[in-house]
């Protein structure tokens, strides 16, 4: 047993070199990721403690990093590469789209790329302009990724682990605004692997279906629903792709009511394909249609206006509201 | 007849004409630019070091988001600018805020991005500045395209496109080089290097003999001057400007300086450098130098300091009373400003934000 109470950026540090220290073949690289650590500081002390060749900075160029990280796993590496953030890896689109996405099905299997796209991502922490964007819907769009996103210090260490032990490649979101939130933990639990979602808090009344930054946002939403003598069913995502079906659709059949919870612009989203399939499996235990909270369809607003972006626990308790309740 | 090389390769050693204890170093090519220039740029300097220093105090005091200083490299934001003309355009990046000051553009709506009060503030139509980059290296290539459709008008602008030194190992550094170059664009790419990106040393970006080294590649002329000599910067940038004007091409320069404070506010550089090395640098101030030689030849005056020093003044107290009104952007125009017409959507969104914020405030 050992707890200790550690912050999400911690524990992705602790998976990380818990990593590279179960397989000399990992390697991490990317922008101010060695001397530096990272600017969210998740590879503190990678380099002093696995040298340069492991934990290294390349020149600016994402495109590059991604691209590099594709021959590295071509040949016997595991990359796990950093992303400074979630708008800076635009520039390796190209290389994410046309190559990691998929070379395993050009090649009919022959050739696949076990490698980690790590992104700190989503808003509020008040960046400026391209420092806040959630671009989890242009991956999870992409045949091919796979795209998991940690709402809980637990399972940032777990992902991470089973990420960069992945057959295929990932893109690893890291909800920044969560970095610095501690908790107790004991990293040797074993927790449920990539494809798995998990119910967070059990409820009759509604569920709430949120990932990454926005879990903790549908667990306030909850306690204060309970307040009022609502129970609200939390669950988090974990994984977006591969989507659990099975687990989610569980959970809405348990209340016929659901709520999607999400900071990213609702538009032909995750969040819409969400509604999508939950609609589509689980109609007829449905008792209204299913709302979403999502972020407004705008670029991420300055820091002043940002507040209005993100949602909060107001418009879910709204929305919840509206899910054609009898008694009301 | 000069071979490819002498046309291409810059200058053996970075163009200086004045050195760091202030003495002058004559330059067959570069000549001294004219007394007035260096005064005007001197109080310029003195500008640009106070809207440095008053920005940092004003981070301290909650009053900016954040703000990566160009302390030490001022010489290299105001020659960007005093060697343009009107019809002229700047791409600025986010650590140019002195240079986009110095370009004439309100202190206020320069800092509004940084202040995060919206993306940008200044209309870049006013000035021809572009809004401020920070994907680094996207905005050389929109600084082609500006320069290409002000040759397919008629017209003699040149577009002064900066950069840092860690930008030029992005794509599309090359491509606005390369693309400048087919197209005979008149843009002058100006590198400031700095040394860093963030922590990153220029010795991993990349192993050049320089960065004006990159130039040859693309058949674009490559020079390199002293970044914390102004006189050396009015020259070589002067004479790029010109050659861009006259229809030479796009033109390479690259500034020797170095990035005396962390990257902004939020960093903390003592976790990948020495203060050792920051040290001489100190030495090599643009502004110290200046006032040496500017002095010594008699071109200095006790007027012209206190006038340099009332500008200085006056611009950081403009700054201090700008920014320490509370004024909150209006969230309705979070919508405004997406198309032409706004979508039915975005419409409905705004109502519900606008209802939200009405029921909030009940
Ligand atoms: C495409 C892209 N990747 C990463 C970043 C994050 N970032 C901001 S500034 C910076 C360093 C830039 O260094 P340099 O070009 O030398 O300019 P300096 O900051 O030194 O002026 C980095 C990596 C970014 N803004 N854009
Ligand atoms: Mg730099």
């Amino acid at each position: 047993m050992t707890h200790q109470k550690l912050t999400m950026a911690q524990a992705l540090n602790h998976a990380l070199r818990d990593a590279m220290r179960a397989d000399d073949t990992v390697l991490m690289f990317g922008e101010d990721v060695g001397a530096l650590g990272g600017v969210f500081r998740i590879t503190d002390g990678l380099t002093a403690e696995f040298g340069e060749d492991r934990c290294f900075d390349t020149p600016l160029a994402e495109s590059g990093i991604v691209g590099m990280a594709v021959g590295l796993a071509m040949n016997g590496m595991r990359p796990v590469v950093e992303m400074q953030f979630d708008a800076f890896g635009y520039p390796a689109f190209e290389q994410v789209v046309s190559h990691v996405a998929k070379m395993r099905n050009r090649t009919r299997g022959k050739v696949t790329l076990p490698m980690v796209i790590r992104m700190p991502y989503a808003g509020g922490i008040g960046g400026v302009e391209h420092h806040c964007d959630s671009s989890e819907s242009y991956y999870a769009h992409t045949p091919g990724l796979t795209v998991v996103a940690p709402a809980t210090v637990a399972d940032a260490y777990t992902l991470l682990r089973k990420a960069i032990e992945f057959p295929d490649p990932v893109i690893f979101m890291e909800p920044k605004k969560l970095y610095w939130a501690k908790e107790e933990v004991d990293l040797t639990t074993e927790q449920p692997g990539i494809g798995k979602a998990v119910v967070r808090r059990e409820g009759r009344d509604a569920t709430l279906i949120a990932y990454g930054p926005s879990v903790p946002i549908a667990l306030e939403a909850a306690d204060a629903a309970a307040a009022e003598g609502r129970q609200l069913q939390v669950v988090d995502l974990r994984s977006i792709v591969p989507f659990d079906d099975e687990k989610v659709c569980a959970a809405v059949r348990s209340t016929g009511r659901a709520v999607v919870v999400a900071e990213a612009s609702g538009f032909a989203s995750v969040s819409s394909e969400i509604v999508a399939r939950v609609t589509e499996r689980c109609f007829h235990s449905l008792a209204a249609p299913i709302r979403r909270v999502t972020g407004f369809d705008i670029p991420y607003p300055p820091p002043k206006l940002e507040r209005h972006q993100l949602p909060g626990v107001d418009r879910i308790l709204d929305a919840v509201d509206d899910l054609q309740w009898e008694d009301s | 007849m000069t071979t490819v090389e002498e046309r291409l390769l810059p200058s053996a050693e970075p163009v200086q004409l004045i050195d760091e204890h202030g003495a002058r170093h004559d330059n067959p090519q570069y000549g001294m630019p004219a007394a007035d220039a260096l005064v005007d740029g001197y109080a310029q300097l003195v500008v640009g070091r106070r809207i440095n220093d008053q920005a940092g105090a004003l981070v301290r005091q909650g009053r900016l988001a954040v703000y990566p200083s160009s302390h030490g490299q001022e010489a290299c934001q105001v020659a960007a600018t005093m060697v343009l003309r009107e019809q002229d355009w700047l791409f600025p990046t986010y650590r140019d805020t002195v240079s986009i000051i110095s370009r004439g553009v309100d202190p206020i709506e320069t800092l509004t991005l940084l202040r995060g009060d919206w993306h940008s503030g200044y209309d870049p139509h006013e000035r021809n500045v572009a809004p401020q980059s920070t994907p680094l290296a996207t905005q050389l290539v929109h600084a082609v395209g500006v320069a290409h459709a002000a040759r397919l008008k008629g017209e003699d602008t040149v577009v002064m496109a900066l950069c840092g030194d860690g930008a030029t190992s992005e794509g599309d550094f090359h491509e606005a080089l390369n693309f400048a170059a087919v197209f005979k664009a008149p843009v002058v790419f100006f590198i400031q290097n700095n040394e860093y990106a963030i922590s990153v040393p220029l010795a991993r970006q990349t192993v050049a003999p320089s960065l004006a080294h990159k130039g040859i590649g693309y058949g674009v002329p490559g020079e390199r001057a002293d970044g914390n000599d102004l006189a050396g910067l009015l020259a070589v940038l002067g004479q790029a400007v010109d050659k861009a004007r006259a229809g030479e091409g796009p033109q390479l320069v690259e500034a020797h300086t170095y990035r005396v404070q962390a990257h902004t506010n939020a960093d903390d550089a003592s976790r990948y450098r020495d203060d050792e090395e920051v040290t001489p640098w100190l030495e090599r101030d643009p502004i110290k130098r200046l006032d040496a030689y500017l002095t010594e030849q008699g071109l200095l005056e006790e007027a012209h300091r206190a006038e340099a020093t009332a500008a200085a003044d006056k611009i950081a107290a403009d700054l201090r009373d700008g920014l320490m009104q509370d004024v909150s952007p209006d969230p309705a125009e979070l919508f405004q400003h997406l198309y032409a017409v706004q979508t039915p959507q975005l419409k409905e969104q705004a109502a519900f934000l606008q209802d939200e914020i009405a029921r909030e405030e009940a």
